[in-house]
């Protein structure tokens, strides 16, 4: 087993947790042991940009120098968003020693930004040789690959890929047994970040990108950014409503789809936690009809429980 | 490209823009690019390219206009404008900073306010928390906004999915995370004066 | 004791404003061997040239320093000067104290301490000058021109019609180049072709210009007036002395469907293939990576309906030798590859094309036969958008510059779209409207208010398909920063015009510098722009930078009439600023020890190795020897030479130690 740094971030321990479910079911036969970094905190995502400039670098910065800790050069953040912050972060202390000086300063501990975080695009087309061979039951479908906006953009700190038309998740997915497909919005913006102060808004913009891909022919669309999943998953109904539409389209994590692809089951993958119901795995009838009740019941596979009640989100 | 206009140095606000972020309106040569680009354009009250425009000419009552602007507000930092500015105009530091200006000098436009409150508690929650807490998230940004639960219909279906959790996840070293903001929010007063 | 005059310039102020002019002659004029030392205002003017000469023969000076400024600017004055009064010209050196001095330091003591440095050096070095007499070479009265493009037939045929040879080697199997292409030309509207091809055929008969097409430039030695050029012609796999071009070989060839370059891949044509009709020469290519044949080993059609038995499958690339006195390089430029724009799917969807197969689209001869037809589907398009500045202008994508071309282009193809559907519309998307030359502006107006064609002035951020229409994304900075939305059926990109396939390894081929861009650099960006760094290499079109037909033709014609000047003299002179090996008295004859190191090591192939004999005829030492008609005095072999038996004459070895120890 290979040790990674592992930054999870906050959605993929609550409304997106089957991202981590899914990530750590393929990591183990994959060969990796994915270590959180110890007291990790929110990166502060885009408040803290949005609000204060300072905490936007010193809330990732804290992250960078609490993974330095564990001895590791790079640090695995599935999350888009996340993972935007980080590399920023980490890109502006390496440009400026003024505002590492600065930086290190306010967060009270050393940050030599000697651990480079890695997305999981970069992280899966690596080791793609560690799942290629596991491939059990295709995942023979027609996919869109949805990568959004945090992954390519801005190409001068992501340095990922072609920022228009980026490839990295085509080619996985064909790995897998899938087809990629040649469609117009893999990194349109699907307003995510507007997504619970403006739904109405949002809606209008996901429905543009799903749309594309159903007239494509997809049959699934395959996404790497917990927010764009949530939007496109959670917000069904307003973007049906805006679309005028009824679409039944999944949108699954890459994680998920390597899942189904190494023969893993729904549970272990966190599939019957979409709102969008995934008819994957697709298995013999009984099973189809056991799933709503047993995914209610099921304990959650992931490290950390809490008790839970019934909010609104 | 250095920008050496004399916007560098004054207390103008393309000139503080210039000093705090190192982006300079001069480069901007008015293509249209990013406002065509923009998911958010026709939404906007200032479109990105006319936020500009307003900057690099500042005549008296301009800088107002952008500060009281809607569109920064709007903005989803999807960074597509700066992706394909032909002239490399970082756009969203740019709306970054016009936010913070705006809130700073207490001119944010009436429409933000709910933009406002739901950045306000977000960084609440990771500032007693340390991580987000998506329950007291929601549940602060509709005290503050007074909003109705628009979303209340999806919390049942979300618990039974295991998606939400009621209580928040505590870090440790609450105490770090507690001085951090405090020390950043006193470097920002001090870049800012 | 030497005899040296010293004049120090003001230059205006420019220099003296912050040297102290009449101290730096005062304190010049104290340095032995200094016999007389002045200022003066303009020492380049009249009167400071006639004090120079009559200092000369006043004071019997045997050397002179004028302080002043680069020797790149007045150098051949001062020397001239000197040379009138008597003085070999070689005598006399500039001490540069505007460049190196006044313009770089402020004013201060220091500033004019280094002046006084500046002459003290230069005094001490003619000190040690010798008398040098300028070298002359013969002229080969033939011009090279390389490419074939409207450029290289304008310089070739006036070269021609001045009297002079003319060897003309371009690349494709025909001249022409994308002047050829174009439908009509702005801003007359006259159609490229007829104007182009009697310009083509007058090169083709012209009894001094010799034409190599298929071929192109292997390598270059020699120098102005003196150049060994060799020329690769590329097999055609056809005798060129037997086809009649009766084109009965690409009708019978079975392997049509490969994409014509001619017609920017909109259309096909056969592996043994003539660009178009009007080829020049109009005798056709084998495409040996399509040719069944040469694929597959049969077929052989062509070779069964030839009726001269032209084909030869068999015909290897030759390489010719050519001598020649002067070269012009009109190699011209491409337009952008498809990937630069993702954003815009060129080179994805089939709709989304560049300038130059709309040409092809509009034009008689093109793959639609005129007929506004678009590449997907063939339907007539009611609605076309034209993007300007698809690239240039770009500096993200590394364009920054303008393409100069597009504004004129575009104009004219939304107003050629519109002569030729109606009813349809036609919208330029544009940043600014570049259109200055003669009716040039005009025949914009003329494209907005008569043929109703309607400009956008913004830039678009993105194109995709959806039901069948190109979602074109852009904004109208004019309508409050709007963004605007149109339905089109097809886009055509300004591409931007970037530097030719292979220009960057040409110029290192042939010792010529490029931009960054790789464009040709001119001499000089105002005063010589159609020379180049390297003598006796000219530049004409677009390959220096992009141009539009008329400044290309103009700029070929300048090109041509240095070459004529240059041919109009029987021989050249040239500095005597190169390398020579000494020769000392016998037993030793010369210091070279005949190791033969700085043989190899001499760019121009300068040095050969030379037999050294006695009275007798006995051969007592060999030496190198360095051949001044190809020395470029470079110094090289200088640096090289572990025995210092090489010394580069006006900047010998103790010329510059006594440089040197002046400091």
């Amino acid at each position: 087993m290979t040790k990674i740094a592992y930054y999870p971030g906050c959605s993929l321990l609550g409304s997106s947790r089957e991202y981590d479910e899914s990530l750590r079911a393929i990591a183990g036969p994959m060969g990796f042991d994915l270590v959180q970094v110890p007291d990790w905190n929110c990166c502060g995502a885009s408040s803290a940009h949005s609000l204060n400039h300072e905490l936007s670098l010193a809330l990732p910065a804290r992250i960078l120098a609490l993974a330095e800790t564990l001895g590791v050069e790079e640090m695995l953040v599935p999350c888009a968003a996340c993972y935007s912050r980080l590399v920023t972060a980490h890109h502006d202390l390496a440009e400026s020693a003024e505002t590492r000086e600065r930086i290190v300063e306010i967060i009270g501990m050393p940050c030599q930004g000697t651990v480079k975080p890695l997305n999981i695009l970069e992280f899966l087309d690596r080791h793609s040789d560690s799942f290629k061979d596991k491939v059990t039951a295709p995942f023979d479908k027609d996919v869109a690959c949805y990568y959004g906006c945090l992954l390519v953009r801005p190409p001068k700190i992501t340095k990922f890929d072609r920022p228009e038309d980026p490839r990295t998740m085509d080619n996985l997915v064909e790995l897998i047994g899938a087809k990629a497909l040649d469609w117009d919005f893999k990194v349109e913006c699907c307003g995510a970040s507007h997504s619970i102060s403006k739904t109405d808004l949002v809606g209008k913009l996901s429905a543009k990108i799903i749309g594309n891909a159903v007239k494509k022919g997809a049959q699934a669309i395959v996404v790497a950014c917990p927010m764009c999943q949530s939007n496109l998953d959670m917000r069904r109904s307003f973007i049906n409503k805006a679309a005028g539409q009824n679409y039944t389209i999944p949108v699954i994590f890459i994680t998920q789809a390597i899942g189904l692809a190494m023969g893993l089951g729904e549970k272990e993958l966190g599939l019957h936690r979409h709102i969008v119901k995934v008819k994957y795995p697709e298995k013999k009838k009984v099973d189809a009809e056991v799933k709503p009740k047993a995914a209610a019941a099921a304990p959650a596979p992931a490290p950390v429980t809490q008790p839970e009640q019934t909010e609104e989100a | 490209m250095s920008a050496t206009t004399h916007a560098d140095n004054d207390n103008t606000l393309a000139g503080r823009l210039s000093l705090a972020t190192g982006v300079s309106v001069t480069r901007c040569y008015q293509c249209g690019k990013c406002t065509a680009g923009c998911p958010m354009a026709e939404e906007m009250d200032y479109t990105p390219s006319h936020i500009l425009r307003l900057l690099q000419v500042g005549l008296d009552g301009f800088e107002d206009r952008v500060l009281k602007a809607y569109s920064p507000w709007v903005c989803l930092t999807c960074e597509m404008c700066y992706a394909r500015c032909p002239q490399e105009v970082d756009i969203p530091k740019m709306m970054d900073f016009l936010r913070a200006e705006s809130v700073r000098l207490k001119k944010v436009n009436p429409r933000a306010k709910d933009f406002v409150s739901l950045h306000q508690t977000f960084l609440d929650s990771i500032h007693y928390v340390g991580r987000l807490y998506e329950v007291g998230l929601i549940a602060g940004y509709k005290a503050r906004s007074w909003h109705l639960f628009q979303d209340v219909l999806m919390a049942p279906r979300l618990y039974l999915k295991g998606k939400l959790r009621l209580f928040p996840h505590l870090i440790k070293n609450r105490k770090n995370i507690s001085q951090i903001f405090k020390k950043a929010g006193t470097a920002r007063t001090e870049a800012a004066k | 004791m030497s005899r040296i005059g010293v004049f120090v310039c003001h230059c205006g102020t420019n220099i003296s404003a912050t040297v102290d002019c009449p101290g730096v002659a005062e304190a010049i004029a104290k340095m032995p061997g200094v016999v007389h030392s002045v200022d003066y205002k303009y020492m380049c003017s009249d009167p400071g040239q006639t004090m120079i000469k009559e200092a000369i023969k006043e004071h019997k000076l045997d050397g002179v320093v004028v302080s002043a400024c680069s020797p790149h600017m007045h150098e051949p004055t001062f020397r001239r000067a000197c040379a009138e009064a008597g003085l070999n010209p070689y005598l006399c050196e500039m001490a540069n104290l505007r460049e190196h001095c006044s313009w770089v330091h402020e004013k201060e003591d220091a500033t004019t301490v280094k002046a006084i440095d500046l002459v003290r050096k230069m005094v001490e070095k003619v000190k040690k000058n010798q008398p040098l007499y300028s070298i002359k070479v013969p002229v080969t009265k033939t011009a090279l021109v390389i490419g074939g493009g409207i450029a290289g037939i304008q310089a070739a045929l006036d070269i021609a019609n001045a009297g002079h040879k003319v060897v003309m080697v371009e690349r494709d199997p025909s001249i022409g180049g994308h002047m050829s292409q174009l439908s009509e030309t702005f801003p007359t509207l006259d159609c490229s072709q007829c104007i182009l091809t009697p310009r083509m055929v007058e090169v083709a008969q012209h009894p001094n210009i010799t034409l190599h097409t298929y071929s192109e430039v292997e390598s270059l030695e020699g120098f102005i007036g003196n150049f060994n050029v060799k020329i690769r012609k590329k097999a055609r796999c056809v005798d060129e002395k037997l086809c009649t071009g009766c084109g009965l070989c690409s009708q019978k060839c079975p392997t049509k469907k490969n994409l014509s370059e001619f017609n920017e891949g909109l259309g096909y044509r056969p592996a043994i293939y003539s660009p178009f009709p009007q080829a020049v020469p109009n005798k056709p290519v084998i495409d040996k990576t399509q040719c069944t044949f040469f694929l597959k080993g049969k077929c052989k059609v062509c070779e069964k309906v030839c009726p001269t038995k032209a084909i030869r499958y068999d015909q290897e690339d030759q390489i010719l030798d050519v001598e020649v006195g002067a070269i012009v390089l009109a190699t011209g430029f491409n337009v952008l590859q498809p990937d630069f724009f993702p954003e815009y799917g060129y080179g994805r969807y089939k709709d989304v094309i560049q300038g130059l197969q709309f040409e092809r689209l509009a034009s008689a001869s093109g793959p639609t036969s005129g007929e506004m037809k678009r590449p997907s589907d063939g339907k007539e398009p009611e609605t076309v958008v034209f993007i300007a500045c698809a690239g240039s202008r770009d500096e993200a994508k590394g364009l920054p510059y303008c393409s100069k071309i597009c504004c004129m282009y575009t104009a004219k193809h939304a107003m050629l779209y519109k002569h030729k559907v109606h009813h349809g519309n036609a919208y330029v998307f544009y940043m600014d409207i570049r259109s200055g030359g003669k009716m040039y502006d005009e025949f914009v107006r003329r494209a907005i208010e008569e043929d109703g064609v309607k400009y956008i002035r913004g830039r678009v951020s993105r194109i995709y398909e959806e039901d069948g229409k190109l979602i074109v994304k852009g904004a109208d900075t004019l309508l409050g920063h709007q963004t605007v939305e149109i339905k089109a059926d097809m886009v055509v990109l300004a591409s931007a015009a970037v530097a030719n396939d292979g220009a960057e390894e040409l110029a290192q081929k042939l010792h010529v510098s490029y931009d960054p861009y790789h464009f040709f650099a001119e001499a000089h960006p105002k005063l010589r722009p159609v020379e180049t760094n390297t003598a006796g290499i000219f530049l004409a079109g677009a390959c220096q930078a992009p141009r539009d037909i008329p400044e290309t033709v103009s700029q070929a014609s300048g090109a041509a009439s240095k070459v004529a000047a240059l041919f109009s003299q029987s021989e050249l002179t040239r500095e005597p600023i190169i390398a020579v090996v000494n020769r000392t008295a016998p037993p030793l004859y010369s210091t070279c020890t005949g190791c033969a190191l700085c043989v190899p090591a001499c760019p121009y192939q300068a040095i050969e190795m030379e037999d050294i004999k006695n009275r007798d005829g006995r051969v007592v030492k060999r030496a190198a020897k360095i051949n001044p008609g190809l020395c470029q005095g470079c110094g090289t072999c200088v640096a090289l030479c572990r025995v210092k038996a090489i010394d580069l004459q006006g900047f010998s070895n103790e010329q510059i130690f006594a440089e040197l120890m002046a400091l």
